[in-house]
């Protein structure tokens, strides 16, 4: 058989006007119109990418599936950092406009928030304390429970989190940020005044986290439980 | 190429880059961690583990994440070769390996994290896996909380959870399995566990504890590796020096049955010295020298390990030797929290309170924060406070505090009194009837025990030309110590304790000893494990040592029968002290009539110091501390091809085998016959 009968010759035009036709003229339109739809949402989410970068907090969540019976969710959040340090300026600097962009907000989940209020209230009464009504009770007994509480929060955050200072000198030091030093790591206050570098003195050294470590749970774990009631049979 | 395959390729280029957290990412990794060998397959599957190597090797902060370090090791262990150290703690389990493949000199070991429920529904991975395990109600936990990431429906609720809902119901948890399965007089094999929970609580054995705890270890490492599961690696599994054959048989058999065929035996105080050994990256040949005698001192959560281990020269070449290992002594940690916890309680049992037995056990856990901190700091008292279980902390709170010289008594003079070496551990006589309960040590003075053990092994350097004590020498002199076990993070009890041994030697004019320092005191046994593997690869110094006992089967000497008085028995030497691995010895000369299909039980000794007995030695007299009785061997003579009550001369045989149990053999003297003698498990 000769392929060439099969050759499409895409200059002729249609002479009938039958359903064959109709239906032809019809698929390529939806055809088109999909791939309008997948290059607009390439686009779209390729915009999307560029600002999820910029927010601190940023709340990360997976489904892991380890088997077909059993489901997993874990849960990681990303706090790059905790607590910005604060540095008092001396010299002088030009603060310029940032560059506009449209404003994505990414809401968090709660879930990672509970589980660490549920670590805190496991491993440490976190929640018992807090919400005790202190009023009623001496300097002295709230002192006294409060050192338990506060060993086991340590504990709970150290064994879940890696703790770092974003500064090395020490509070009280000098310091001198150069150019292009990370806003978002250093945050200086004060005589903000002319450009970098700047020199000043460390007020609070910042702390950042390195790593988190967050149990996962399996699916259908009410995160919503922080203790569940205790009844002794 | 098509507009719509160049758009794929280019979907497919940019996954990686999208959002590392986007939800079909995980499954598939997931999906091919349980299917390995599709991994290999289409491009859309091979992107996101790609993806995910380069997370994990940009050091983000998500890395150690346990999905995210699964993954990341999926690719590596494809073809790789492990050793793996698994220290069988009485309290802790530890994995510590190391991959070997390349097969260079140099040795990188890491602990492994254990995935494990810490509470129902939650997972988290820990360097230890506590070796508890606990029996749940039915009704007890929510459905589907007890889920594992290999296992939808684990039959057993071992670690971390275990320990965290055995505090609170202790009648349905399981724990010393271990201590259990060098207990004679039990079966190890029947459900005893827990001793003192109610009839409805189904019981386990102490065996089926300890597979439990092995299954789990490794299942955890297979989802981590794989591609390189578990029984294909060089496994080392680490049991206290003080184990009798009976309980080394029972560990192997436990590994067996859950695929670690393949694994090997090591004693713990040796693999706190190969994990020193491993520490001084070659620097120990330096800081040991010809004519040590190294005094190992294991105290775990629940029992007392001593060995000794000389180290001698032969052609210019350092030689490691374990001449001789003390008695299972079932005093540990534990022990001192616990007195501590009982000091405190009689302080406030004294104003009028009463103390329920959960605030005895709150109390347990603060001595033991208190005691760190008061060791670790200047400070004189720590306050210990009990708040209420209720959700309001101050009602009902229970406040006392711990003083350093409290400390001090209970622990210092109380566990590690300042005695002379001619002192020996009290022991009373039980009274009344013996629960099912451990036989705990009855004296908590473990320098006593200590003093026991080197005076009773004072002759175990007579073999070596380069060590000699002086004549009027009462106990082996140590020349160094190393330490091995959580307690000894306090330095006062390190202290104390060379300052105990070092007032001995100086009342025998002997040199003091020092000490050797650098071990992970909670994960060495576990490193050292590993670092075996490594060294039975030819790449280290190998401690050597053999059996640590001698030992015998009694048997009835022929002599005409006193009416009311038990035949004498005598020993007869079957295996002889320090037998290595790999050798055997028969007593072709002495000749049994074994009834075929009748059970015949021998009575069966070891003894840690008759080390000049040779195979075929027999004792008609011992002195009562020479000899210990273990639980009796039997051995039933199959029926096959013979008949029933037909008797059939045998004699005796014994070998160490590679792994390092003990096996002991009936050999026909007429025909091929051989039958196995078994450690008798049963009471």
């Amino acid at each position: 058989m000769d392929i060439s009968t099969y050759a499409i010759d895409l200059t002729i035009k249609p002479t009938t006007f039958d359903l064959w036709h109709v239906c032809l003229a019809g698929t390529v339109a939806v055809l088109a119109g999909l791939l309008i739809v997948v290059m607009f949402m390439m686009v779209a989410s390729l915009l999307r990418r560029n600002e999820v970068a910029a927010p601190a907090v940023q709340i990360v969540e997976k489904v892991v599936h380890a088997e077909p019976v059993v489901q997993i969710v874990e849960k990681t959040v990303e706090v790059p950092v905790d607590r910005i340090v604060e540095v008092e300026k001396i010299v002088e600097k030009i603060v310029q406009a940032p560059a506009p962009a449209p404003i994505v907000l990414k809401e968090a989940s709660p879930d990672a928030a509970l589980q660490l209020l549920y670590l805190l209230q496991n491993d440490a009464r976190f929640i018992d304390f807090i919400k005790e009504d202190m009023t009623e009770h001496s300097d002295e007994d709230v002192g006294m429970v409060a050192r338990v509480i506060h060993e086991g929060c340590n504990k709970v955050l150290d064994e879940h989190f890696s703790f770092a200072s974003i500064c090395r000198e020490n509070e009280g030091d000098k310091i001198v940020l150069s150019d292009g030093y990370d806003a978002a790591k250093v945050r200086v206050t004060g005589n903000i005044v002319g450009n970098p570098p700047f020199t000043g003195t460390v007020i609070h050294k910042g702390w950042q986290i390195t790593d988190v470590r967050l149990p996962s749970t399996v699916q259908g774990y009410n995160v919503n439980i922080i203790a569940p009631a205790e009844v002794e049979l | 190429m098509s507009f719509f395959e160049q758009m794929k390729k280019k979907a497919v280029e940019t996954s990686p880059n999208k959002e590392s957290a986007s939800s079909t990412e995980p499954i598939k990794q997931q999906v091919a961690e349980s299917l390995p060998v599709k991994n290999e397959g289409s491009v859309s599957d091979k992107a996101p583990v790609k993806s995910d190597t380069v997370l994990a090797s940009s050091k983000s902060a998500i890395e150690s994440k346990p999905n995210d370090l699964s993954t990341s090791v999926i690719d590596h262990s494809v073809g790789r070769k492990y050793v793996v150290g698994i220290d069988l703690g009485t309290t802790h389990c530890v994995m510590s390996y190391a991959d070997i493949t390349e097969g260079g000199d140099d040795f990188m070991q890491q602990v492994m994290g254990i995935s494990q429920l810490t509470s129902p529904s939650v997972i988290e991975e820990k360097l230890q896996l506590p070796s508890f395990l606990y029996q749940a109600h039915s009704a007890e936990l929510p459905e589907n909380s007890i889920v594992l990431p290999w296992n939808a429906k684990p039959a057993y609720i071992v670690g971390e959870i275990a320990r965290n809902l055995g505090s609170k119901t202790p009648i349905r948890l399981v724990s010393s399995a271990k201590s259990w399965l060098c207990h004679a007089g039990v079966d190890c094999k029947s459900p005893i566990l827990p001793p003192d929970a109610p009839e409805d609580v189904a019981r386990v054995s102490p065996f089926q504890a300890t597979q439990a705890y092995l299954e789990h270890m490794s299942a955890a490492w297979f989802r981590l590796h794989p591609n390189a599961p578990l029984g294909d690696q060089d496994v080392v599994i680490t049991v206290p020096a003080s184990f009798d054959p009976a309980a080394r048989e029972l560990t192997v058999e436990a590994a067996r049955s859950v695929g670690l065929g393949q694994a090997i035996l090591l004693e713990e105080p040796q693999a706190a010295l190969y994990s020193w050994i491993d520490k001084t990256h070659g620097e120990w040949r330096k800081q040991a020298k010809t004519g040590d005698i190294i005094l190992v001192i294991d105290v775990g959560g629940g029992t007392t390990d001593l060995s000794l281990i000389a180290v001698t020269e032969k052609d210019g070449v350092l030689d490691l030797t374990r001449i001789a290992v003390g008695n299972h002594i079932l005093l540990g940690g534990d022990n001192m929290d616990l007195a501590l916890a009982y000091t405190v309680k009689a302080k406030i049992e004294k104003e009028g309170k009463r103390l329920e037995p959960w605030q005895v056990q709150a109390l347990t856990h603060g001595c033991r924060d208190a005691k760190e901190k008061l060791f670790s700091s200047h400070m004189t008292s720590v306050p210990i406070v009990v708040p209420s279980r209720g959700s309001s902390l101050i009602d009902g709170v229970l406040r006392s505090e711990l003083t350093i010289d409290e400390v001090r008594r209970v622990l210092i003079d109380g566990f590690l009194p300042q005695v002379a070496v001619s002192e020996r551990p009290v022991a009373q006589t039980r009274t009344g009837l013996r629960t099912t309960g451990l036989p705990y040590a009855q004296d908590a003075g473990i320098t006593r025990h200590l003093a026991a053990f080197l005076a009773k092994q004072q002759n175990a350097v007579d073999e070596f030309e380069s060590i000699n004590l002086p004549e009027n020498a009462t106990f082996l002199h140590p020349t160094a110590v190393l330490f091995n076990g959580g307690v000894f993070k306090a330095q006062a009890l390190t202290e104390r304790l060379m300052d105990v041994l070092n007032n001995w030697l100086r009342v025998e004019n002997a040199p003091e000893a020092r000490l050797l320092a650098g071990v992970d005191l909670d994960l060495a046994v576990a490193r050292g494990a590993a670092y075996y593997g490594f060294v039975r690869k030819g790449k280290g110094v190998r401690i050597k040592g053999g059996t640590a006992a001698s030992y015998y089967v009694g048997i009835e000497s022929a002599m005409p029968a006193v009416p009311g008085m038990p035949p004498e028995i005598q020993a007869l030497c079957i295996a002889p002290f320090g037998m290595e691995e790999g050798s055997q010895v028969e007593l072709p000369d002495e000749e049994f009539g074994l009834v075929i299909g009748e059970q015949v039980r021998f009575k069966f000794f070891a003894s840690t110091t008759r080390r000049e007995d040779i195979v075929g030695t027999r004792l008609d007299y011992w002195q009562d501390d020479e000899l210990s009785e273990l639980n009796e061997i039997e051995v039933v003579l199959d029926t096959e091809g013979r008949r029933a009550g037909e008797i059939i001369p045998v004699h005796l045989g014994s070998a160490v085998t590679e792994v390092g149990t003990l096996e002991l053999q009936a050999m026909s003297n007429v025909d091929s016959g051989r039958w196995k003698i078994e450690f008798d498990v049963r009471n």
